[in-house]
C-alpha cells in the first residue's frame, strides 16, 4: 500500500540516487559503446578518430587473445560457482543444525567473505611458496616434496588459484543460503517427518525446492561477480604464465592500465557486457527463475 | 525433527574450519616470528615487521585513507540509499518501475570495465588522484544493491505504524526518523557495513584513479608489496594483518545481522 502526499517528495528523495548513477553508471556505460567504434590510443594520438566497426572486427576475427581469454573467463566462472556452491550449500546446511559452538563456528567459517582479492593473494602466497609455505612443513612429515610450488608450476597453477578463491568466496553462498534456510517453516519438516520421509529425501523435496530462487539468484550474482572480478588474478598470477590465467576482464585492464588503448578497451568492454547480459537473460529464462514449483 | 548425529555435524565442520583458519594463522605466524625464523609459533613475539610496513612502508598513511575512503562511503551510500529506498517503498510516482528494471540492469555493468570512461570523467572533474574519486565510485557501485535491500525492508514496516505517528501529529518526516528508522537497523548495518567492506577492501579503482603514494590506499599499498619485495614475507605478512584486522573486526559485530538482514529482506524483495 502505498501513501502519496505531495507529488514532487519521491523524486526528491530519489533524486540523489538518479543523478549518481546516471553521471557515473549510465553515462560512462554509454561511453564505451561510444569509445568503441573510436580509434582512441592516448600513446598514439595521431590515429584518432571514427573508426566503426573496425575494433570489433580486430577483436573477433585476428585477436586471438580475446577468444583465449573469454574462454579462460568462462571456464574460471563455472569452476568456481559451482564448487562454492557444493561447499557453501553443505556448510549453510551444517551451520544451520543446533549443536554447541554453532555462533563461534558461523563467525569463524564466513569470516574470510570480508578478506579483500589482494590479501587473499598474500595469504596464499605465504601459503604456497616452497621455502617458507605449508608444502615445507608437510614434506617434513613425509606428505608431498620439498620442491612443491603450485604458483610457478603451469600444471598447477590454475588449481592453485582456484583453492584460493574458494577460500574467500564459498562464505558468500553459506551465508544467503543460510538466511534462506531460516526461513523454511519447521512444520513443514515436523509433517514430513510423521509421514516417515528420511532426512535425505526431506532435502531433496522441501528444503531444495524453498531455496530454488536463492540459489538461481546467487549462482547469477556470483557468475557475474566472478566473470568481473580480477582483483585476485591480477595480484596472484598477473594472469600467467602465458596468458594462461588471463580473464577477459584482466584483458580490459591489462589494455587500459599499461597500453593505454582506450579504443580497443572499449570495444572488449562492449564485448563482455553483451555476453554477460545475454548469459544472465538465458540463465533466468532457462532455470525458470520465480516459477513456484 | 530428529537429530543428525553430533560427528556428521562435527568431522565436516572440523575440516572446514581448518581450510578457513589455516591461511589467517600462516599470516599471524609471519607477521610475529622473528626474521629467519621457522618456527610455526608466533614465538618470541616480535613487532618488527609491523614497525618496517607501518613507519618505513607507509602503511600508517594508508591506513588513513582507505579509513577516510571507508567511512565517507558508508554514510554517502546509506543516506542516498534510505532516501530512495523509502521513496521506492512508499510511493507509486511515474518513472518508479523504469527505474528498477534501470537497477536491475546495472548489476551487470562490468565494474572493472569502467575503468576507462571513470578515468576519463574523473580526469574531466580534476579527480584523478584524489581519495574522493574512490568514495564516489564506491558509493555509486554499491547504491544499486543498498536500495533493493533498503527498500525491501521498508515494505516489510507495516504503512499503518506510520499512519498512527501522523495522526498523533507527527509530520511525515518525523514519523519516518520515530517509527521506520528503528525498525531497518538491520538494513542499514547490512548496506553500511557492505560499503565499508567493499571500499575498504577494492584495489582495482584505487590502482587506476590514484597514483601518488601518498594517496594509497591499503590493498594498492599491499599489491606493491607482493609485487616488490616478494622475498619479504614479513612485510607482507604485516601489512595483511594490518588491512585485515579493520574489517575481520567490523564483520565479527554484524555477521549476526548479516544473515538475519538478508533472510527478512533480500530474499523476499
Amino acid at each position: 500500500m502505498r501513501v502519496a502526499r505531495s507529488p514532487r517528495t519521491p523524486y526528491v528523495l530519489i533524486a540523489p540516487a538518479v543523478v549518481a548513477m546516471l553521471g557515473f553508471l549510465v553515462y560512462p556505460m554509454g561511453s564505451v559503446i561510444y569509445y568503441s567504434l573510436q580509434h582512441y590510443d592516448v600513446t598514439q594520438p595521431w590515429d584518432n578518430g571514427f573508426a566503426g566497426l573496425e575494433n570489433f572486427r580486430v577483436l573477433l576475427f585476428e585477436d586471438p587473445l580475446f577468444w583465449q581469454s573469454l574462454g579462460f573467463s568462462v571456464k574460471w566462472v563455472v569452476v568456481e560457482v559451482v564448487l562454492q556452491l557444493l561447499f557453501g550449500l553443505a556448510l549453510a546446511l551444517i551451520v544451520n543444525e543446533s549443536f554447541i559452538g554453532r555462533a563461534i563456528s558461523r563467525a569463524l567459517v564466513f569470516s574470510p567473505w570480508a578478506v579483500s582479492g589482494v590479501l587473499t593473494t598474500g595469504i596464499w602466497i605465504l601459503l604456497y611458496n616452497p621455502s617458507t609455505g605449508i608444502f615445507r612443513y608437510l614434506a617434513d612429515i613425509g606428505i608431498g616434496t620439498y620442491d612443491t610450488a603450485p604458483l610457478a608450476d603451469p600444471s598447477t597453477v590454475f588449481a592453485a588459484a582456484v583453492v584460493a578463491e574458494l577460500w574467500r568466496g564459498v562464505p558468500f553462498f553459506a551465508i544467503l543460503l543460510l538466511a534462506d534456510l531460516q526461513t523454511v517453516s519447521g512444520e513443514l519438516y515436523e509433517a514430513a517427518s510423521v509421514d516417515g520421509a528420511s532426512r535425505i529425501r526431506r532435502f531433496f523435496h522441501i528444503t531444495l525446492p524453498h531455496l530454488k530462487d536463492a540459489i538461481i539468484l546467487s549462482t547469477l550474482l556470483r557468475a557475474v561477480w566472478e566473470f568481473n572480478n580480477v582483483d585476485l588474478l591480477y595480484t596472484l598470477t598477473g594472469g600467467g604464465p602465458a596468458h594462461q590465467t588471463t580473464t577477459l576482464p584482466l584483458y580490459v585492464a591489462a589494455k587500459a592500465v599499461q597500453s593505454h588503448d582506450f579504443g580497443y578497451g572499449s570495444a572488449l568492454t562492449t564485448a563482455a557486457f553483451v555476453v554477460l547480459t545475454f548469459f544472465s537473460i538465458a540463465y533466468l529464462r532457462l532455470s525458470k527463475f520465480g516459477a513456484r514449483s | 525433527m530428529n537429530r543428525v548425529g553430533r560427528w556428521q555435524i562435527y568431522v565436516p565442520l572440523g575440516l572446514y574450519l581448518l581450510f578457513t583458519l589455516v591461511p589467517f594463522y600462516w599470516m599471524v605466524v609471519f607477521a610475529f616470528r622473528p626474521r629467519g625464523s621457522n618456527s610455526l609459533l608466533p614465538w618470541p613475539i616480535t613487532f618488527e615487521h609491523f614497525d618496517h610496513v607501518w613507519n618505513g612502508m607507509g602503511f600508517s598513511i594508508f591506513f588513513q585513507n582507505s579509513l577516510l575512503v571507508g567511512v565517507v562511503s558508508l554514510i554517502s551510500t546509506t543516506v542516498i540509499a534510505l532516501a530512495g529506498g523509502y521513496a521506492l517503498a512508499r510511493y507509486d510516482f511515474r518513472g518508479r518501475q523504469a527505474f528498477l528494471v534501470g537497477m536491475l540492469c546495472t548489476q551487470f555493468i562490468p565494474g572493472a570495465m569502467m575503468l576507462i570512461p571513470l578515468f576519463e570523467i574523473f580526469r574531466t572533474l580534476g579527480l584523478v588522484n584524489s581519495l574522493w574519486a574512490l568514495v564516489i565510485a564506491e558509493t555509486v557501485f554499491q547504491l544499486p544493491l543498498s536500495l533493493i535491500l533498503i527498500s525491501g525492508f521498508v515494505k516489510n514496516v507495516p504503512v499503518e505504524l506510520e499512519q498512527a505517528a501522523w495522526v498523533d501529529g507527527c509530520s511525515r518526516l518525523r514519523g519516518f526518523f520515530v517509527v521506520v528508522l528503528p525498525l531497518l537497523r538491520p538494513a542499514l548495518v547490512a548496506v553500511g557495513s557492505f560499503a565499508f567492506i567493499h571500499s575498504w577492501n577494492n584495489f582495482l579503482f584505487a590502482l587506476m584513479f590514484v597514483n601518488e603514494q601518498d594517496k594509497f590506499t591499503l590493498p594498492v599499498g599491499l599489491a606493491f608489496t607482493i609485487g616488490e619485495f616478494s622475498a619479504d614475507f614479513g612485510a607482507l605478512a604485516a601489512g595483511g594483518v594490518v588491512a585485515a584486522v579493520p574489517v575481520v573486526l567490523v564483520f565479527a559485530v554484524i555477521q549476526r545481522y548479516l544473515v538475519q538482514g538478508l533472510s527478512a529482506g533480500a530474499v523476499k524483495g
